[in-house]
Parts: C-alpha cells; structure tokens; sequence
C-alpha cells in the first residue's frame, strides 16, 4: 500500500497505516507528521521524506525503513522491531527502548538511548554511524549503544574545530548496559559511575551482529570496522544510589 | 558497634504478669524487636529496631503490650526539637540524606478542616438518601463546550473516551514494588467490585492482573518502566505522572534489593538492579512536549483511553494546570504536599509543594476564568481522609478524588512511615514473601469496599443535607462551603466566605 502523506495531518497518516491491512506500507512525501507507527506491530514501513517526532514511540515489532532524516524521539519507549534512518536523527531518541534496533547512518542529537533498558531477551541496540549529541546513554540501564563516527565531512564544527565522537557528558547516571566509541575518546570526559576500557577482541566479536547489519544497510566495509579500536564504557554499579540514604 | 547518639524513638512496654511467651511478637516482628532470653526466660525487646506499627500489640493475645513514644527527653529546647537534633545525629552518623515513608506528618495547616458544609433549613428542603436516589456518579474526561446537532437535526452525542466512577473517588497510584502483590491485588479487585479506578503507579502491571484492566489506570511516568504497547492498552485511561506531591521535582529510585523475580517481570528490568525513574521526563520542557506525549499515547492506543496529566501542587499550579489543559489531555491529576510515598528524601516531603485545598481552588477558578474547564476534569489527592475531605472537595472544584493513604490503612497500615525498608510487618510496603502473604486478599479486598461504600453512604448524606441529590450539582459550587480560622486571603484563595457571611 502506498500513502502519500503530503499534506496529511498525523492523524489521518497514522488512522490509514492503521486501517491498511497490507504487510508492506509505503509511505510517500512525510512532512513531519508525527508519531508514525506509535504502538505498531508486524509491520514493514518504508517513509520518503521527513517523519516527525516520535516515530515509531512504543514500536511493537515492526520494521520501519527513512529514506532521509527523522526528527526527534525516535522508537520512544521502543519495545521490538527495528528502524532503519539514511540520514541524521534528532534529540532523544531510543529514550526507555527496552528492544529491538536502531539504525542510524548519520549523526544523534542530544540525549540518544537516554534511560534504555534490557529485560531477558530483549537487548536493545542503537548504531549510530555518525557523531552524537550530549548526555548519549544518561541513565542508560541496559542495551548497547554504538556510536562510529564514521562521517568525516561532519567531524568539526562550524569553525572548522574538531569535534568529539560523542559531545558532554556522555553516561551520566549510566548504571546498566553497555557503549561502544569507536576511535580515539581521549578527550572525551566521562563521569565518575563508569569504567572505560579499551574493547578487547572479544568484547568486538560480541557487536558483530549489529556491525554486520550496519555494513549491510549503509555499505560500509565491515572488516574496517572490526578491526577499529573501541572504547569500552560499563558502569561501576547496577545500584549506584545505595549509600545515598539514611532512614528516617 | 560504635555507640548510636541516636536513641530509641519507641518504647516497649510489656506486661510481664500477662505475657504468656508465646512468642507471636517474636513471629510477628520483621524488625526482630522481640526475642526470648534464654537465662531470664522472659520475653525482652530491642527498642532500637520498633517502628511503632502495631503489629506485636494488635496480635498478642493476652495484650500484653503496648508501644509508646520513648519519654526520655534530651534537655527540651523550642528550637532544636527531639526530631531535629535526632536527624542531625543520623546525617552525621552516615552522610546520608534522611529517606521518609508517607505523608508529612508536621502540622501544617489544613484547610478541609477550616471549611465548613452547609445544609438546608426551612426555605430548602434537605432529601433523604435512604429514601430518595441520589447520584454519585461521575464521568472523567473532556465535556462538549456546547450543543451541536447533526445534520438530521438529533443532537450529537458522541463524546471523547471517559472513566465511569460510581461514586467520585479512585485510589492513587502505587507501584507494585512500592506496595505488595496482595496489595494491588486487594485495590484492583475492590475497584472492580465498586465501579471505581486503581492505578498501578509506574511500576508496570503484573500479568495476573490484566484481567482488572477495566477498572486499572496505568500509569507512564520518566522511567517507562513496564510501558509497552499492551499494556498501554490493557486499563480504562493512561496517566502520564510528571510529578508527586510528596516529592514535587524530584525523580523516584526504588533500591536493587526491592526488585525481586516478579518485580522485575513487571518493570521489565533485570532482578536486583536499581529502578530509577529520573526527576523530568528529558523529552518533556515544555507544554508543547508535553503534548507529544500525551498524542503518542492516544496515537498508541487509537483514541480509545483518556489520559490523564498527573502533578505535583506547586506554586505556579494554576498556570501549569492552564497549559496541561491546553496539551490535549482530557483529566489534571494534582497531588498536595501532604500526599504519600513509599520513600522521598524528608526535606523534600516536609517542605517543597502547597496544600492540595489552596491548588485546587486556584486551578478550578483559573480553568473557569479562561473558559476552558470543561475541557479537562479535576482529579485531587494528597490527604483526603474522610468523606467530608471529598465533599469539600468537589465543591472547591474537584471532579473526583484519587485515595492512597486512606486506602492503605484500611488494608491494615499504621503509619509507621518505615515503607522504605521493604520490612512492612502488614503486607503492604514489602515484597517478602512471608510478609505480603499477611495480607489476605479476601479481607482486604473487603475492607476497601466498606470504606469506600462507608464514605459514599456517608457523602450522599451530606449531600442530601444540601438539598442537592447528584454530585455534579455540587462541583465547583462553594457557596456550600463556609470558612472558619482563614484570613482574607487564604478566603480569596480559596473562594468562600466566611462562617457567618
């Protein structure tokens, strides 16, 4: 099925994705409408254009593929399935994604896989190819997150300065799951609740699956990312917090 | 062990002349206050460890016991009271912050008890709810601003989704984790047998509770702990918690220890590790975010549940009300400081928030004003106590009442305010399996059920001593209230005029 979003609003776009009986949903001219495919499962979503916010919030299992950028938000509170984005995301995206995937080819905005969790199976992960925001993985609780930096056009600023892998405060309040920097992380700051280490082979061996799927969908070279140096960020507590109280 | 400078808070006493040794308190106490010595062949307390729940003196069966506030005094100072110097002895003790249970237990002013109801004399006659219907009933959601006709001329009856409550009360939420399986099983069942609402807090929904769904409110709170697609799905409205009134800013962190095997089934996060739910939701600054929320919640579930913005009353309430009830939300949740918790830092509880009375006038007045009260209904919380406290506060504006503490001591709680050390000898705060099974469901369920119907009996009485026979006559009237031991301004505030007036 095909749906030309155009000028639809977010309401009418997402009442036909949800009446369309159809496995395969194309959807043509999205101009921000937002939430797109909130809450939706079995599905395979192709978008040209710009999605707005929230896509995929609440994602239940199905595959959603941008042909361009997606704005922020994306797979809020995700819980299977995967999304697929040629292009660059906003702020916040995958925040409490508890499974599934996320693909990204470009760069995040602020605050990617904010609070992201793990449960049993679900073990959620974000690639990002590109550079990301601020506060990437604060509070991060489970699930890896993957960053490559792998855009060099986009690696200094408007100044012409150099410009980190991940910006501020990465990991802030991470207390679960796991980072992966590729590259030289020297000189980014990391707080106090994690250890950082450079990945040993097996720790690489250990995201190949998501590599391989990034390589496969962006046609990179994936031996070029296997044998890349990553940094290794854990946390140093699943209950950082402990000390903090007194009964009263 | 170092000496404590914090002495005991409790004292035991101990009829020594009835006490038979039949060791119950010992059974009974998770706290480990009671034991038998072995050389004195008497029953001896550890008064370091009482709480003060009540558990020894309600069970023993030659009453035997009884605890009382410890009559040592350090030298009385108006200043420095016993609380305050204890509290300083414990930080410097450990650098810790002071970790509450409940409500705030200080003595700030009430104001359900400075409002007074009115009742009908000679010009007005008062009805008889025993022998004349009376309506309690209320519908929680956006209201139509005005008629409008179909094109065939019948009026257009279509209405965006509410909550149906028999009489206007829900209880508020409590996270299982918070509270026990037996707990939330006791609310869910007895809001299903009364056509009312529980709310599973943030901690997600235990399977075997789906099947309450009709009667459940989920809640979506900073962590999303638990939040998926079926879940969503699964109760009657969706609340969105952005704050609390026992800790109004603050985030929650419910400690690794309380996530058990089934606790952690339903927040969908590993066994033994912390559940932080951080203070903002960080995809929400503005009312405009708060919107995205609230439409990716109706987008997720098809427009089919209403959703409900929970916060904390706080000082520029009015206004943030005023914006939420632009967010497309269809019911305001606001929560008083006086509201419980199953743990907040005690500077928090005690004094960040305002009372729920003052919120509630302020926010129905400055809805009203700008015409968009029917947009939106009002849910309060945050101590109500008693039938009147509802009364009261249906005619400061409320459209219903969200019960929490109320709820729990009838499910047997003392308030002991220990909820955060997970040892709740009652069933209610722990997740101890020798513990929760205290709480018998049966009875507990029973028990919420009477007091709900208790107080709805109770309700229709003074109502019908106003004259007036459906709860909706009553919303927002506050000629029915009168004031007493208020200034001017606290009358302003709250719109009513004096006794007497």
């Amino acid at each position: 099925m095909v749906i030309n979003a155009g000028s639809l609003t977010f309401q009418q776009l997402n009442d036909a994705i949800r009446k369309s009986q159809d496995q395969d949903i194309y959807i043509k001219n999205a101009l921000g409408q937002r939430f797109i495919a909130a809450g939706l499962g079995g599905r395979n979503l192709t978008i040209d254009g710009v999605p707005g916010n929230a896509l995929g919030a609440y994602l239940n299992g199905c595959n959603i593929t941008v042909n361009g950028n997606a704005q922020d938000a994306v797979g809020d509170t995700m819980n299977d399935g995967e999304i697929v984005v040629h292009g660059n995301i906003g702020d916040a995206a995958g925040y409490a994604m508890r499974g599934g995937a996320m693909y990204i080819e470009g760069n995040a905005g602020y605050r990617a896989g904010i609070h992201m969790k793990a449960y049993r199976e679900k073990q959620p992960v974000i690639v990002i190819g590109g550079r990301a925001g601020s506060f990437i993985g604060e509070y991060q609780a489970g699930g890896t997150i993957i960053v490559l930096g792998m855009n060099p056009k986009l690696a200094s600023d408007a100044h012409g300065a150099q410009q980190e892998i991940v910006h501020n405060f990465a990991c802030t309040g991470m207390h679960g799951g796991r980072m992966f920097l590729r590259g030289d992380t020297s000189m980014v700051r990391f707080p106090d609740q994690v250890t950082t280490k450079t990945a040993s082979e097996q720790d690489v061996e250990s995201i190949r699956p998501y590599l391989e799927r990034f390589c496969f969908l962006f046609g990179h070279d994936l031996d070029t990312l296997l044998s890349s140096q990553y940094t290794l960020i854990t946390p140093n507590s699943e209950n950082p917090y402990k000390e903090l109280y007194v009964a009263n | 062990m170092p000496i404590s400078l914090v002495t005991p808070e409790f004292e035991v006493l101990r009829d020594q002349t009835r006490c038979i040794k039949c060791r119950v308190c010992e059974r009974q106490c998770a706290n480990k206050v009671h034991h038998l010595d072995p050389d004195l062949g008497v029953m001896v307390s550890d008064e370091a460890s009482c709480v003060d729940c009540q558990r020894c003196v309600t069970l023993c069966p030659t009453h035997a016991l009884k605890i009382r506030v410890n009559e040592n005094q350090f030298r009385p100072n108006a200043n420095w009271s016993q609380q305050t110097i204890k509290e300083i002895y414990k930080q410097a003790e450990t650098g810790g912050m002071l970790l509450s249970s409940m409500g705030n237990p200080n003595p700030l002013p009430n104001y359900w008890d400075h409002l007074l109801i009115n009742a009908s004399q000679v010009t007005n006659p008062s009805i008889d709810p025993l022998r004349e219907p009376m309506e309690t009933k209320v519908f929680l959601g956006k209201k139509p601003r005005s008629i409008k006709r179909l094109p065939d001329g019948s009026i257009d009856t279509s209405l965006t989704p509410q909550l149906e409550l028999s009489m206007p009360l829900m209880f508020s939420a409590m996270s299982y984790g918070a509270i026990s399986y037996n707990a939330h099983e006791s609310l869910a069942r007895a809001a299903t047998e009364l056509g009312i609402y529980y709310n599973t807090g943030e901690g997600g929904l235990h399977e075997d509770f789906y099947k309450y769904g009709p009667n459940t409110i989920v809640q979506v709170a900073s962590g999303r702990f638990g939040v998926h697609e079926a879940y969503l799905n699964a109760g009657a409205a969706i609340e969105i918690k952005m704050g609390q009134g026992a800790k109004p800013g603050i985030g929650g962190h419910l400690p690794g220890a309380k996530i058990t095997e089934a606790v952690s089934r339903t927040r969908m996060i590993p066994k033994g590790t912390d559940a932080i739910s951080p203070a903002p939701h960080h995809d929400i600054y503005s009312i405009e975010d708060l919107r995205q929320l609230v439409y990716s919640l109706k987008e997720a579930t098809n427009y089919t549940k209403p959703v409900i913005v929970k916060v904390a009353a706080v000082h520029n309430i009015a206004a943030i009300a005023s914006g939420i009830a632009r967010s497309g939300a269809d019911i305001i949740a606001i929560d008083g400081i006086r509201g419980g918790t199953g743990a907040a830092p005690t500077r928090i509880r005690d004094n960040v928030g305002i009372p729920i009375e003052l919120a509630l006038a302020s926010v129905d007045q400055r809805l009203r004003d700008e015409g968009v009260r029917n947009d939106v209904s009002l849910v309060v919380g945050g101590s109500i106590r008693s039938a009147a406290d509802v009364v009261k506060a249906v005619a400061l504006g409320a459209d219903a009442c969200y019960i929490g503490t109320a709820a729990l001591v009838a499910l047997g709680c003392h308030l002991c305010r220990s909820c955060q050390t997970g040892k709740c000898n009652w069933g209610i705060a722990t997740q101890q399996p020798e513990l929760v099974k205290r709480l018998n469901t049966d009875i507990g369920t029973q028990h919420l059920v009477n007091l709900m119907t208790a107080w709805q009996h109770e309700i229709k009485e003074m109502m019908g001593g106003m004259g007036i026979n459906s709860i909706e006559a009553l919303r927002g009237n506050r000629l029915m209230l009168r004031g007493v031991g208020l200034s001017e301004k606290e009358l302003e505030i709250l719109g009513v005029s004096y006794a007497g007036e």
